[in-house]
């Protein structure tokens, strides 16, 4: 039986060589090295990673028992994914139920209303993904339509620049935690409706992100619009562009590039941002399924908050790749 | 003789800087007829920018002004297009959308969308540059981008044409297809031109007046010269053409010999504390030359 994966992966790892082999045929000797350090070296860089890490784990011991290593991560990313798809069959078959029910009270009585209730489990992992990642997008959109605009602004008129820099720099650094008990009071008083169409955690979390998130795209913005070519300026002056078409025509698409830039590290600090204030503010999440594997401390727990830890950088990094590619469709200079 | 086109009077521009006012510009006369093609050419720095953006409006002269048709300049128009001397495209727009961006903005009540496009195509054609309709600055030679931002002040209809060393940055093929092209023009739209330049052949090919100025700091006009070359012209006839040479050898003379070219390493710093002196002599040395300024070489 060893033998043979053995066998099986010593065929896997030269067939592995020999489509590197016919790939690395097909580019010039120049490319042939480029190619090398682009798909080469990254993987060694992750070969070694989980080999050291897979070494070092087991010699960290908590109260939980050793920390995880890439093995037990793997298997629990099976587990998660497991849960997940029992839970999904288990929903599936809660409305069927109801369907069935309500088809027999609707063949008694024509007249009767019937209705569908969700399933009432709790949520699973990729379910938390899918909380965060469009808690995460709230919050970085409403920040993109408060820092874009407030941004041209501030780039075209330099009195106003002058009286709001000195609250830029001040707020821009403020940690989420600090915002967040702030946040938190606020939308419980003002945000009171009795049937609310978002959650009051939901509210928190997301308006966490656009406090801390906005800056980096504010800043960007307007120091973008505030250096748009001079000789360009006097183009629109000498066509007398109207002040939106000037906006419009000069100042924002000279502005996009810087604009982007802004927008993908404001991104970044957005899905950093949302983890701790879910942590925090105890909204659905990936943080607060962090915080509930914490608190629950079974031995397993540790295993599973790296794969949340995995999970998360993961969507990070393709959250940024996602800017990038819009970026590149977007900014006449890519 | 009827009111001149274009008129300024008495021009001083004075720059604020960190140590005080910097004049750059004194007592500058200057008075162009309809359709004429008049050339400014001095020394680096002695102020020629200043004088264009002046007249473009996009400076405002400390003293003195600029009166055309009656009017005086003081805000920026396309009835005055600018080719800037780096051609001045935005970058994100296709070389089409350049141009029309200019025409959309000058003739949106007076041309359909389809007038408009032609208008647009003509104008490319005007400087060989339909074919690459849909390339970006960036995509295009330096040459090619300069004929396109060309080709936008001209798809304006300016009543004057204010080019910035528009071909200063060309290989000498080009430039000559170019100037070419400029005459054809010119001539075709009976337009009045000013064009800054350092190349003395290309000002005495072109001009029906070269414009010299003296060294800044208050640099003003120092002397004039007409060029009474039949039009049209033709480089190649003209080269060894005596009137050709004389013209040559005059602005030639003006530049090297009159107004030599600051000493390297004298920095605008250092020059000044002169600058004040200098203001208090060069007027009446101006006004002096000025009685009889334009040469006439017959
Ligand atoms: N905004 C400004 N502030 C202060 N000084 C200025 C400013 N613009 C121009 N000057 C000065 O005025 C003088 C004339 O400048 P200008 O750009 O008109 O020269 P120029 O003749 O066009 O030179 P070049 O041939 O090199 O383009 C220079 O000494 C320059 O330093
Ligand atoms: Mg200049």
């Amino acid at each position: 039986m060893t033998h043979t994966t053995t066998l099986n992966q010593a065929d896997s790892l030269s067939q592995g060589q020999r489509w590197l082999r016919a790939l690395t045929e097909k580019v010039s000797g120049i490319n042939l090295a480029e190619a090398g350090r682009q798909l080469l070296l990254p993987a060694i860089g992750i070969v070694l990673f989980l080999a050291f890490w897979h070494a070092a784990a087991p010699q960290v011991q908590t109260s939980l028992g050793a920390f995880p290593g890439p093995a037990q991560v793997m298997e629990q990313t099976g587990q998660l994914w497991q849960e997940h798809s029992n839970q999904r069959d288990r929903a599936a078959q809660f409305v069927t139920m109801q369907e069935k029910r309500n088809e027999r009270i609707l063949a008694e009585n024509p007249n009767a209303e019937t209705k569908i209730r969700d399933y009432p489990g709790a949520p699973t992992f990729i379910d938390q993904i899918f909380t965060s990642l469009g808690t995460v997008l709230a919050g970085f959109i409403l920040a993109t339509i408060i820092a874009v605009p407030l941004g041209i602004i501030i780039g075209l008129n330099r009195h106003f620049s002058a009286a709001v820099n000195p609250l830029i720099q001040v707020f821009k650094p403020v940690s989420p935690l600090a915002w967040l008990p702030l946040v938190t009071m606020v939308v419980s008083a003002t945000y009171v409706s009795d049937d609310p169409m978002f959650e009051k955690s939901f509210l928190t979390s997301m308006i966490t992100v656009t406090l801390c998130s906005l800056w980096p795209t504010l800043i960007n913005t307007s120091v973008g619009v505030s250096a748009v070519n001079p000789d360009l300026l006097n183009v629109s002056k000498v066509l007398r562009l109207s002040f939106w078409t000037h906006v419009r025509k000069v100042v924002l698409p000279s502005s996009v590039p810087m604009i982007f830039t802004g927008l993908r590290v404001s991104l970044g600090i957005a899905w950093m941002v949302l983890i701790a204030a879910e942590m925090l503010a105890q909204s659905p999440g990936l943080g607060k399924f962090v915080w509930d594997e914490f608190q629950n401390g079974s031995s397993e727990s540790l295993s599973r908050i790296m794969v949340a830890v995995l999970a998360i950088g993961f969507i990070g990094f393709l959250l940024d790749r996602i800017m990038l590619l819009i970026q590149k469709k977007v900014a006449w200079n890519e | 003789m009827s009111k001149p086109h274009l008129e300024l009077t008495n021009v001083q521009m004075a720059f604020d800087t960190k140590d005080g006012p910097f004049v750059a510009l004194e007592n500058v006369d200057l008075k162009i007829r309809k359709g004429e093609f008049v050339s400014l050419i001095g020394h680096s720095g002695c102020g020629k920018s200043t004088v264009l953006n002046i007249v473009a409006g996009l400076l405002q002269a400390t003293r003195g002004g600029c009166v055309l048709d009656g009017h005086e300049v003081n805000t920026p128009g396309p009835e005055r297009a600018v080719v800037f001397q780096n051609h001045s495209l935005m970058p994100w727009l296709t070389v089409y959308e350049n141009v029309e961006l200019a025409v959309q903005q000058v003739f949106k009540k007076t041309m359909s969308k389809a007038e408009r496009k032609e208008w647009i195509l003509h104008n490319l054609k005007l400087v060989n540059m339909d074919h690459a309709l849909d390339k970006r600055p960036g995509e295009i030679s330096g040459g090619m981008a300069q004929r396109v931002g060309i080709a936008r002040a001209l798809a304006m209809k300016p009543s004057v044409l204010l080019m910035d060393e528009p071909f200063g940055a060309l290989d000498a093929l080009t430039r000559a297809h170019l100037q070419d092209s400029l005459m054809k023009i010119q001539q075709d739209l009976n337009s009045t031109v000013i064009m800054i330049t350092h190349d003395v052949d290309e000002a005495v090919l072109l001009s029906d007046r070269i414009v010299m100025m003296t060294n800044g700091p208050a640099a003003t006009i120092g002397e004039e010269l007409r060029i009474e070359l039949p039009r049209p012209r033709n480089r190649v006839a003209l080269a060894d053409h005596p009137e050709y040479v004389r013209y040559r050898q005059a602005v030639l003379s003006f530049l090297y010999e009159k107004q030599t070219f600051p000493a390297k390493g004298e920095s605008t710093e250092e020059q000044k504390p002169q600058a004040r002196d200098e203001t208090s002599d060069q007027p009446e040395n101006a006004v002096e030359t000025g009685k009889d300024r334009v040469l006439r070489i017959a």
